[in-house]
């Protein structure tokens, strides 16, 4: 402790309002996921786990979350490559336009997706490329270049650039010391820009919704469904279902992550 | 630059670059340019001759004028009480918590996994009609009817908004304070200063560049929403981004969407380079 902390009840009690008002409104409406009842209203009507039985017989969801799945894999793939690329460009190598390819880069993040959407619709349409799930994709890497970009670039200012110099000396090419220097000694921020990217697709709906063709994403087939109530109670049913999943999988991470004993990586996914 | 070296840094940038300007660059620029058309009618670019018809009616045009101050207001409403939210739990993780932190922020950002409508969606549950307050309320006695004005209405719009970003905000704040050296603190301890003095003269200004950043993330894309206006707003609620939407969809009138769209993204750029130049300042300053 030192002289400058001081103790007190307010900050705590505040933290744990928030958190417990940021928690409520999910956990009435994941109620609904057991709610014997297609209207998303109380009274409740009972208990019942049918929604998550007839949630995989309902083909057009399980569909949706399978082109979700792969637009969000595709693209983050596409936008981690072409980032990495990227970074390693801008911190290795000085080049006029290194201001330029910046701030174009950084552009998506500036943006409000409703004038990207619209941009990528005019453009698409002008080009004569029809809409499908290709399109979202090609949409997604580019709202996800940035936070991959930036992931990778925090990472590389942190290494020292004498590994590189040393490889070269020992005579391996510039080639090889990328791939087997430079890559593995990202390798974590590879995976944190890849993972941020494909978080961030898998949610998307304000651009994909104008680039989307007959297959819809996940988030596109939950937008046509918000007014149909009948299904509602299944999509809320998968909703807890991914996030029961995500924290499982995050919960593993930070368990692993513990048993290497590792120190902290201290990149943090979403930094202006 | 030696060649080889010029070699290496174009197979690096190249791709990087080529798929921005395809997917990126291209689509904004022909935007724009689309924005000066002056219909609806003929070829793309074989009678382009630029006017600024569409800007002429945007401009004459009172409802859009007011839609876009509108929405900047809300943006700006979100965007306050968003970081007023959530600085104190910056405040908190930063100074009180440390060691622990991250779990405090990852319980902070647990709600972000699940899908943004859905978590819309939530408060539709607690302020619609047979929502939870609604229902309290009516079992309690204290009402006869429900209120209906407690949903699609623009107050739910900024109520949603301020939910879904306040987690948010806190990440930039909580970078800049961490990188406030805890030295300075303490020498302003030891020359006297109140608490409250040293976190008015010293924590506060030497966190701004971090509040600004986080109001500014909050700002961009709530002044462009049109999802959850169309989700929680109802036929009162709509903002700016839904005219957009609806121009390049319903009422199919490209060149004045696009000359809407051009002017949103004109101010949200122009802000960037606004407050960038600004917490440029505060390096130097600090």
């Amino acid at each position: 402790m030192t002289r400058v902390s001081r103790r007190g009840w307010l900050l705590p009690s505040y933290y744990w309002a928030l958190l417990a008002l940021l928690y409520l409104p999910i956990l009435v409406l994941l109620v609904f996921a057991f709610n014997d009842g297609t209207i998303l209203a109380f009274p409740l009507r009972g208990f019942t786990l049918r929604w998550f039985t007839e949630l995989f017989a309902t083909e057009a969801l399980m569909r949706s979350l399978r082109n979700s799945v792969v637009v969000a894999a595709g693209s983050s793939l596409v936008a981690t490559t072409l980032a990495t690329c990227g970074a390693i460009a801008v911190m290795r190598f000085e080049f006029r336009g290194k201001g330029l390819f910046l701030s174009v880069a950084l552009l998506p993040l500036y943006v409000p997706f409703v004038v990207l959407g619209v941009a990528l619709l005019l453009f698409l349409s002008t080009v004569g490329l029809p809409r499908s799930l290709w399109t979202i994709a090609a949409a997604h890497t580019v709202v996800g270049f940035p936070y991959a970009l930036l992931i990778l670039v925090a990472r590389l200012v942190g290494f020292d650039r004498h590994l590189e110099e040393a490889a070269m000396n020992l005579g391996a090419t510039y080639w090889q010391t990328l791939r087997r220097v430079v890559l593995p000694l990202i390798a974590p921020a590879i995976f944190a820009g890849w993972l941020t990217a494909f978080t961030v697709s898998f949610d998307e709906f304000a651009v994909a919704n104008m680039v989307v063709g007959r297959e819809p994403t996940l988030p596109v087939y939950l937008y046509s469904q918000l007014r149909m109530t009948a299904r509602l109670p299944r999509v809320i049913a998968m909703a807890t279902l991914i996030m029961a999943i995500t924290l499982a999988i995050f919960f593993t991470l930070l368990w692993l992550h513990r048993l290497m004993a590792r120190p902290p990586a201290a990149t943090s996914p979403v930094r202006p | 630059m030696p060649a080889e070296s010029r070699r290496r840094l174009t197979a690096l940038l190249a791709p990087p670059a080529l798929w921005l300007g395809a997917f990126l660059v291209a689509p904004l620029l022909l935007l724009s340019a689309y924005s000066f058309r002056a219909g609806v009618g003929g070829a793309l670019f074989r009678d382009w001759v630029p006017t600024l018809e569409q800007y002429r009616i945007l401009l004459g045009t009172p409802a859009f004028l007011r839609l876009l101050a509108l929405s900047v207001g809300i943006a700006l409403l979100v965007a306050v009480l968003a970081t007023l939210f959530a600085y104190p739990v910056a405040y908190y993780l930063v100074f009180r918590v440390r060691e622990r932190a991250g779990v405090y922020i990852v319980l902070l950002l647990i709600p972000f996994w699940i899908s943004y409508l859905l978590r819309v969606m939530a408060w539709k549950v607690v302020l619609g009609e047979g929502g939870a307050v609604n229902s309290l309320l009516l079992s309690a006695g204290l009402i006869h009817e429900p209120i209906s004005a407690l949903f699609y209405s623009r107050l739910a719009v900024v109520v949603t908004l301020v939910y879904v970003w306040t987690p948010f905000v806190a990440l930039p704040i909580i970078a800049t304070l961490y990188r406030i050296d805890r030295a300075l603190l303490e020498a302003a301890a030891s020359l006297g200063a109140t608490p409250w003095q040293r976190f008015w003269r010293v924590t506060a200004p030497l966190s701004l560049p971090g509040v600004l950043a986080g109001a500014v993330m909050v700002f961009i894309p709530t002044v462009g929403e049109y999802v959850t206006p169309s989700l929680v707003g109802g036929s009162s609620g709509s903002m700016y981004g839904n005219i957009i939407f609806d121009f390049f969809g319903r009422s199919a009138n490209w060149p004045l969407g696009a000359a809407l769209a051009v002017v949103m993204l004109a101010l949200t750029l122009g802000l960037v380079g606004a407050t960038s130049r600004l917490t440029r300042l505060e390096r130097f300053i600090g």
